[in-house]
């Protein structure tokens, strides 16, 4: 049963993106550790951990596509979801730094210390613990999207009310995570982590496992989604999407299917933010900011919705056009951003990747025609398996 | 009332008084109607009737003001949603062709399929082959096969209205509920889904909402007339259309 879902997934454009996001998984830590750093083919540390941290947006932007993408649940607030994944990280990593701290506090990091904590909160509990600290960073963000969408979906709130709130429920918390009495270090975050399952963050080492762990949970991600899109409940979803009360009159809980498909995106933005979190750093409140989410829509859009691919693509374009503009002409990297939404919203509406995509079916369309016109072609095959094989 | 009350027992569907307004406009006026197991009816009437809206309540879409509907006699269905109805066994085509348009048309099939609706049981399903079989069958019968593998989207108006009507044989319903399945249709798709329609309700008792006079007279069945809300006339094509009240209301305008 798992593996004919899995098997499933398999289809060719993913397989190559896998492919290739586990040749730089090996690629890019190798030539960043085994050459020297006057050698043509090395890597700097600082462009691998900002790949690294495109490869966390890349993932990011996937966990949107799968709701927006097939679902047609525009969120406005998923860097909510990746914020809370990257919390759940940073608290972690708070609690390995122990008495190294500036008050050499051993269980209250500084900042608990500097805000008078006489002891740890109830919910920093266990977060030393590396296991119950990555079951956070599904758990929090998933529970979170559960009990939203639970409230969201059966009172059936659609299209720009829901995205609405979701962008309410990310500024809530952004607010709510600048308090100071809110015990997550207010303002300024979380930072100035040591170690991380006894490896320092900052070493070489470290920063190369860490850009290897985010590719190959984004191609770990991918199967996942590809495996979600392509089965019977990926059609219902692409269902929901275009005729949402069909769906409904044919038997299907339209509420579970979307609350579902909410909580497996959360949790991938989740796994995001915890990835992103030890190679960037830190984590503080503006990660909760709505323009961040808007930000993925915009990647998402850019590389295509609904294709997997895209977005993954359009993540890691846009990101590097923004390193870029931000270095060159810092000023204009606003409007850089909106002037290529509203390109790609004119030009490419169906975002980069299914653009190309169209262009290859034209043309096997436009083949496919020419051949009909020889008579070679008998068209009342009625296949799916062939077919689908075939796609 | 007693007419009506008599008939319940061996009804497949029961509406009783069932009176329903928006902001005050009665749309549905103390309707009452019954419809057998195995019956074909057809209903007409004026637009703005109420026909839509009559489908909309026993579906599960609207909620009553007030009324009983019931189906098989015992089940409420007042107080079941859109997806209890469908699995109860209510089908229903939409006044306006609603498939999926970005599927195939063997998927929309597959997605019909009166099969494990839940989370899991379609993220794990695979295509069996008797499912297979079922299909296969379901494309014959709404003249499909050719085109199995096309975009639903790429479909004719008329081919359109007959997936959706495939789709809810897929679902096996013991109720289907047609609205105006010949609106935009060519005359000879109009009488190929005349055809369609009596085939379909050698199995299952079929509604059929429509407004062509020639369609109605091709299915040779009961007709009910509903005018603002409620009943008009109720019998054989022949005595509702010279009910003076229908000519009035309906076919005189
Ligand atoms: N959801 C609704 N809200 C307000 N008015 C409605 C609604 N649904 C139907 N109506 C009104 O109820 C009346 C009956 O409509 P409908 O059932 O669609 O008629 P028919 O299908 O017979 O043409 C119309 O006047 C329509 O405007
Ligand atoms: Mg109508």
């Amino acid at each position: 049963m798992i593996t004919g879902f899995i098997l499933r997934a398999l289809e060719g454009k993913i397989v190559a993106m896998i492919v290739v996001l586990v040749g730089i998984a090996i690629l890019v830590p190798a030539l960043n550790l085994l050459t020297p750093p006057d050698s043509a083919f090395h890597i700097p540390t600082y462009a691998m951990a900002l790949f690294g941290k495109y490869l966390c947006y890349a993932l990011l932007a996937l966990a949107l596509d799968l709701v927006w993408g097939y679902c047609g649940i525009l969120s406005l607030g998923h860097g909510a979801f990746f914020a809370l994944g990257g919390y759940a990280m940073g608290m972690y990593l708070m609690r390995q730094i122990g008495p190294r701290g500036v008050y050499g506090n051993p269980v209250l990091p500084d900042f608990m210390v500097f805000l008078n904590y006489k002891e740890l909160p109830w919910f920093w509990y266990g977060m030393d613990w590396f296991v119950v600290a990555m079951a956070m960073v599904l758990l929090v963000p998933g529970l979170l999207a559960f009990v939203f969408g639970w409230f969201a979906f059966r009172s059936r709130v659609n299209g720009v009310y829901l995205s609405i709130i979701t962008q309410a429920m990310t500024y809530a918390l952004m607010l709510a995570f600048f308090r100071n009495d809110m015990g997550f270090g207010g303002n300024n975050g979380l930072t100035d982590f040591k170690d991380i399952l006894g490896f320092q963050v900052q070493a070489d080492g470290t920063r190369a496992v860490l850009f290897a762990l985010s590719a190959i949970m984004l191609a770990l991600c991918l199967l996942v989604a590809s495996a979600i899109t392509r089965s019977k409940f990926g059609k219902v979803l692409v269902g929901v999407r275009d005729a949402e009360s069909r769906v409904r009159f044919l038997g299907f809980r339209v509420e579970n299917i979307k609350l579902f498909t909410f909580v497996v995106s959360a949790m991938f933005a989740g796994i995001a933010g915890a990835l992103f979190v030890p190679q960037v750093g830190i984590i503080n409140p503006g990660e909760f900011a709505p323009a961040n989410s808007i930000e993925i829509v915009v990647w998402t859009a850019v590389g295509g919705r609904g294709t997997l691919i895209g977005p993954i693509i359009g993540a890691v374009l846009v990101n590097a056009g923004k390193s870029f503009f931000t270095g060159a002409f810092p000023e204009f990297w606003l409007f850089a951003l909106g002037g290529l939404f509203i390109a790609v919203t004119l030009f490419l509406p169906k975002g980069i990747v299914d653009t190309i995509q169209h262009g290859f079916r034209v043309r096997k369309a436009m083949k496919a025609a020419a051949e009909a016109e020889k008579g070679r072609v008998g068209t009342d095959a009625v296949n799916p398996s062939a077919a689908q094989a075939a796609e | 009332m007693n007419t009506i009350a008599e008939t319940r027992t061996k009804s497949l569907l029961y509406l009783e008084n069932v009176s329903v307004s928006f902001d005050g406009f009665k749309a549905i006026n103390s309707l009452s109607f019954v419809v057998e197991p195995g019956e074909l009816r057809a209903i007409i009437g004026p637009n703005g009737a109420g026909k839509t809206t009559m489908m909309d309540i026993i579906t599960g879409k609207t909620r009553p003001d007030s009324g009983t509907v019931l189906f098989e006699d015992s089940i409420d269905l007042t107080k079941k949603d859109e997806a209890d109805i469908a699995q109860l066994g209510i089908g229903r085509k939409f006044q306006k062709p609603t498939v999926f348009e970005s599927h195939t048309v063997w998927d929309n099939l597959e997605l019909a399929l009166n099969r494990d609706r839940g989370v899991f049981g379609t993220l794990f399903y695979r295509l069996t082959p008797e499912d297979k079989a079922r299909i296969e069958e379901i494309l014959e019968t709404v003249r499909l096969t050719h085109r199995a593998e096309e975009y639903a989207a790429n479909l004719s108006h008329g081919q359109k209205q007959w997936l959706e009507i495939g789709m809810l044989l897929a679902q096996e319903p013991k109720l289907l509920l047609v609205d105006e399945p010949v609106a935009g249709m060519t005359d000879a798709e109009t009488a190929e889904t005349a055809i369609l329609l009596r085939e379909i309700a050698k199995t299952r008792s079929v509604v059929v909402v429509e407004h062509d006079m020639g369609f109605i007279r091709d299915l040779g069945v009961k007709v009910t007339c509903l005018a603002e809300g409620a009943v008009l006339a109720e019998g054989s094509i022949d005595f509702v259309s010279s009910d003076p009240k229908v000519i009035e209301n309906y076919l005189g305008r």
